[in-house]
């Protein structure tokens, strides 16, 4: 690992702290899951993420939560090493995933609307075929377990393309967790779900955190998976960080009952005082 | 191996990720995964076929009907579905491999196979493996038939055809490579290139006729080509009898330059895709 550079805070005490923890845990990146420094993608003219810097603990769950456009995708793709980041560093276990992502892939998954297992095969097939490629030895009984886990046994001889969306995410949800990751990064988990089938897989994701020790981290602008699932939300707009704390604590900050309100309050450009009714609120110029 | 010791069930035991075992498994399971997709269509299995056997008719006939002429060419035995034949092996081993790669971005799979373990290389490698299977399933029948309806033994060719195969099917490697690495980063829009690039090398590399047919300045360029020395040599054994084996080492080694162009060339445009964000955006 090469030296590490001081990042200099951007915004107050809280950014302070933030990019405190960054820089300490970037000397000790091989026992984090994820260390993200002054991470930028512009694309063209457009500037996806912006400068982003922030840790996951090992064990923790944390909610990467914005709008459309906010930067989530990209910054789990730049994890993944799906994008290549313009500036700044991803590291995964200490890995660099720019360079040497194969050095941790097999300890990593991930499930997202924006890729698909091939429509043609059965789920056993696919679930088979992954199985193989993260080296798993007890394919057969993993994906037995796992099947029953989810409930898709009944499913595992069926092409995957005739399936539901909800026994699709099931299906696209085993394979994230075939090879029981010990960071799993989850992008709209439960987007297009009816509320039953979505609060059955938060339940599940919540139920592997905990058996699994596995840090999580999850995009979404769904706010009741964010409350149900996360310990801490790092909220997004435009690229940049504009919160990263403990729900609990965001809540109390802003003196709202739900996240869904913090957020309404971050991404018009509240301050925390406003929105307690300590000042005048100011909306953002759009 | 490392087992997981947390209450999961069955819990996965992990395989050394890394070593030439790891790769080999990997790339086993990639053929592993093309060979249930073409198991998952009886349409795709007779379609392989199909299109090299209706190609070796019209050539048979046509070799059948020049044959009752005067012409001395068109009397050597063979000629014309011996270039058919050997063409075919070209074109259908390069479809395999590009059509493969494609196969990936329609169901939308690159994503998932790209952030696996599984290498670059290694999926390069599979694509490899199963365009020579896919050959064969497409190409031992229509052989076959070639001997059965017209009495032409590709096998006559002797050892000089394991030669062409190789030169042939590495050909097909290089151009399949710089047809996945265009679409992997111009997406699927770039799909006719595919298609069409094996076709640049129809009228270059002298399939049907031979190199002193085309103009003095084109010549050399066909000469760069490895198939042309395959024709060429095809040619001369058929015609003559005799077979000029420096030849053939020259295609390979003009091969070997191909591949790793071709190498080159996709790993470039996988790194420009990862660079632009084309990945998150492929698909149907």
């Amino acid at each position: 690992m090469g030296e590490a550079a001081i990042i200099r805070p951007k915004r107050g005490t809280q950014a302070l702290a933030m990019h405190e923890r960054v820089n300490e845990s970037w000397e000790s990146a091989e026992t984090i899951p994820v260390a993200v420094r002054d991470l930028t993608k512009v694309y063209g003219t457009v500037t996806a993420v912006d400068r982003i810097s922030f840790t996951l603990a090992p064990r923790s769950t944390v909610a990467l939560l914005g709008g459309n456009g906010a930067g989530k995708t990209t910054t789990i793709a730049m994890l993944l090493g799906l994008v290549v980041p313009t500036s700044g560093e991803v590291r995964v276990f200490g890995a660099d995933m720019s360079r040497n992502r194969y050095q941790v892939a097999e300890r990593l998954n991930f499930q997202s609307p924006y890729v698909d297992l091939p429509m043609r095969l059965t789920v056993r097939q696919n679930l088979t075929v992954y199985a193989g490629l993260y080296g798993i030895a007890n394919a057969i009984e993993r994906i037995a377990f796992i099947a029953e886990d989810l409930q898709i046994t009944a499913l595992l001889d069926r092409p995957t393309g005739k399936l539901s969306a909800g026994q699709k995410t099931r299906v696209g949800l085993a394979k994230a967790l075939l090879n029981a990751p010990e960071l799993l990064l989850l992008d709209e988990p439960t987007a297009s779900l009816d509320p039953d089938t979505a609060d059955w897989i938060r339940q599940k994701l919540k139920e592997y955190a905990d058996a699994r020790d596995a840090t999580i981290l999850l995009a979404s602008h769904n706010m009741a998976e964010v409350e149900r699932l996360a310990d801490r939300v790092i909220l997004l707009d435009s690229g940049r960080i504009l919160e990263d704390e403990a729900s609990d604590v965001l809540l109390e900050t802003y003196g709202r009952e739900t996240l869904e309100d913090v957020f309404l309050d971050v991404v018009r450009g509240r301050s925390w005082r406003e929105a307690r009714g300590d000042a005048a609120p100011a909306r953002r110029a759009s | 191996m490392s087992k997981l010791s947390t209450p999961l069930g069955a819990v996965p035991v992990i395989l050394p990720p890394a070593g030439l075992n790891a790769s080999l498994r990997r790339i086993a399971t990639m053929v592993r995964r093309y060979i249930y997709l073409l198991r998952s269509s009886g349409i795709r299995l007779i379609e392989l076929i199909y299109w090299p056997f209706l190609q070796m008719l019209t050539w048979g006939f046509l070799q059948k009907y020049l044959a009752a002429t005067t012409s001395p060419l068109a009397q050597a035995a063979g000629v014309l579905i011996g270039s058919v034949l050997l063409w075919d092996i070209l074109f259908r081993s390069k479809i395999g491999f590009s059509t493969t790669f494609i196969e990936e971005m329609w169901s939308r799979n690159l994503g998932n196979l790209l952030t696996s373990p599984l290498r670059p290389f290694e999926l390069v490698a599979a694509l490899s493996v199963w365009s020579v299977i896919r050959l064969g399933v497409s190409m031992v029948p229509v052989v076959a038939a070639a001997y059965l309806i017209f009495g032409f033994n590709l096998l006559d060719l002797g050892l000089a055809l394991v030669a062409f195969f190789a030169v042939l099917v590495l050909t097909s490697w290089s151009l399949g490579l710089l047809s996945a690495g265009v679409i992997l980063r111009y997406g699927l829009g770039a799909e006719e290139f595919a298609w069409s690039l094996a076709f640049v090398l129809l009228p270059l590399s002298c399939v049907y006729y031979p190199v002193a047919v085309l103009p003095h300045w084109l010549q050399p360029i066909a000469l760069a080509l490895p198939p042309t020395h395959v024709f060429e040599g095809m040619r001369s054994i058929l015609l003559h009898g005799t077979f000029d084996a420096t030849e053939l080492w020259l295609a390979l080694a003009l091969d070997a330059v191909y591949l790793l162009a071709g190498y080159l060339a996709f790993s470039w445009f996988l790194q420009r895709a990862r660079v632009n964000g084309s990945l998150l955006q492929l698909g149907e």
